[in-house]
């Protein structure tokens, strides 16, 4: 027979609404990278429950497995890709969002009411017994004997998902890439020889030295192509007016 | 408290998880989703193991993250590729063969 403590009531009251609100976090928040911190949160959360509901051994390799290698693989990924148009949350396909959420609200009715109305017939008995010698030993004994033949085939399965990674990410290129002297010879034969120098960097003629702020042109315009296009695309680029000198120094001559 | 809150709390995950699917664009936050629903389900496998006093729902839990771990391997790739040759993660530019 199983009674719960205090603590774990406690615990439960505190961690449940938090969990469920980050899931929704997940869904409301327009960046990625914010749903995948709200995401790693509903982990933890999770390996909470299940350290507290005696599955020891799963609620550690939660931590290990999800919060720290899916989550982190998930915010590589990210980075990788950056930050473009897909975040938007406008809706493409017209009425989606009302039929989604209509959905949504039956299914979630549908099974909130199935769960409150079922009975398992028994009552709850809890993992004493099964977890005397240890949680991680009795899961071993079921591994090791009854589930000794899904083991092996998630084995399988496991390296053929790491070959299938290797060859998706493997690139073959489609021309060789160019030399040096190619790309130099196409610089100075191309259209215009405005970027025959190279690019201007940015900052360095807007007295601030950084890479998000534009470089001034002589004419006191800013240069759009001294930042790099993904910080453009991000939006986060500062305006370089904001740097400019308010009055010029031109006490100084130049010596002839 | 019973044992069966733990599964309220995996079906609400598990809707959100849905919606999640459905509404969002960027491929990236689908596949999160897609394992915040996978999660969903694994804490109902545990709440259940607890309540039946075996450990076989544990065991099922553990062979779903497994499971989950290739998904996201091979997702993440596949993400990555797409991304390579339309330049963009958001599932709506994927519809060559629509056109």
């Amino acid at each position: 027979m199983l009674t719960i403590q205090t603590p774990e009531t406690v615990m439960f009251w505190i961690l449940a609404p938090l969990c469920v609100l980050a899931a929704l976090g997940m869904l409301l928040v327009k960046k990625a990278v914010h749903s995948a911190l709200l995401l790693a949160w509903v982990m933890i959360t999770l390996a909470i429950f299940y350290i507290a509901q005696d599955a020891l051994f799963l609620g550690i390799v939660q931590i290990v497995v999800y919060t720290g290698a899916v989550m982190m693989l998930f915010l590589f990924i990210l980075m990788l890709v950056g930050v473009d148009a897909s975040d938007s949350l406008t809706e493409t396909i017209p009425g989606l969002r009302a039929i989604a959420i209509t959905a949504a609200l039956g299914f979630g009715g549908l099974l909130v009411s199935l769960i409150g109305r079922a009975t398992l017939g028994h009552d709850a008995y809890g993992l004493t017994a099964a977890n005397a010698e240890g949680n991680v030993q009795a899961l071993a004994h079921l591994l090791f004997s009854t589930y000794v033949w899904p083991f092996e085939v998630v084995s399988a399965l496991l390296i053929t998902a790491a070959l299938g990674a290797m060859v998706l990410a493997h690139h073959q290129r489609a021309v060789p890439r160019p030399t040096q002297r190619e790309q130099a010879i196409a610089r100075f034969r191309g259209e215009s020889l405005g970027s025959a120098a190279g690019l201007p960097n940015p900052g360095v003629f807007a007295r601030h030295n950084a890479v998000d702020v534009p470089a001034l042109l002589p004419d006191g315009s800013a240069a759009p192509n001294s930042i790099s296009a993904t910080l453009k695309a991000r939006g986060d680029m500062l305006d370089s007016s904001q740097f400019e000198l308010s009055e010029v120094d031109n006490t100084v001559t130049e010596e002839k | 408290m019973n044992p069966y809150n733990y599964l309220y709390v995996s079906g609400l995950l598990f809707t959100i998880g849905a919606v999640g699917v459905v509404l969002r664009r960027n491929a990236i936050v689908v596949f999160m989703c897609v394992e915040l629903m996978l999660n969903a389900a694994n804490l109902s496998l545990v709440t259940f193991s607890r309540v039946n006093g075996t450990l076989d729902g544990q065991v099922v839990a553990f062979f779903t993250m497994v499971v989950a771990a290739c998904e996201v391997v091979v997702g993440l790739a596949i993400i990555v590729t797409i991304y390579r040759s339309r330049r963009s993660a958001s599932v709506d530019d994927a519809s060559l063969l629509k056109r």
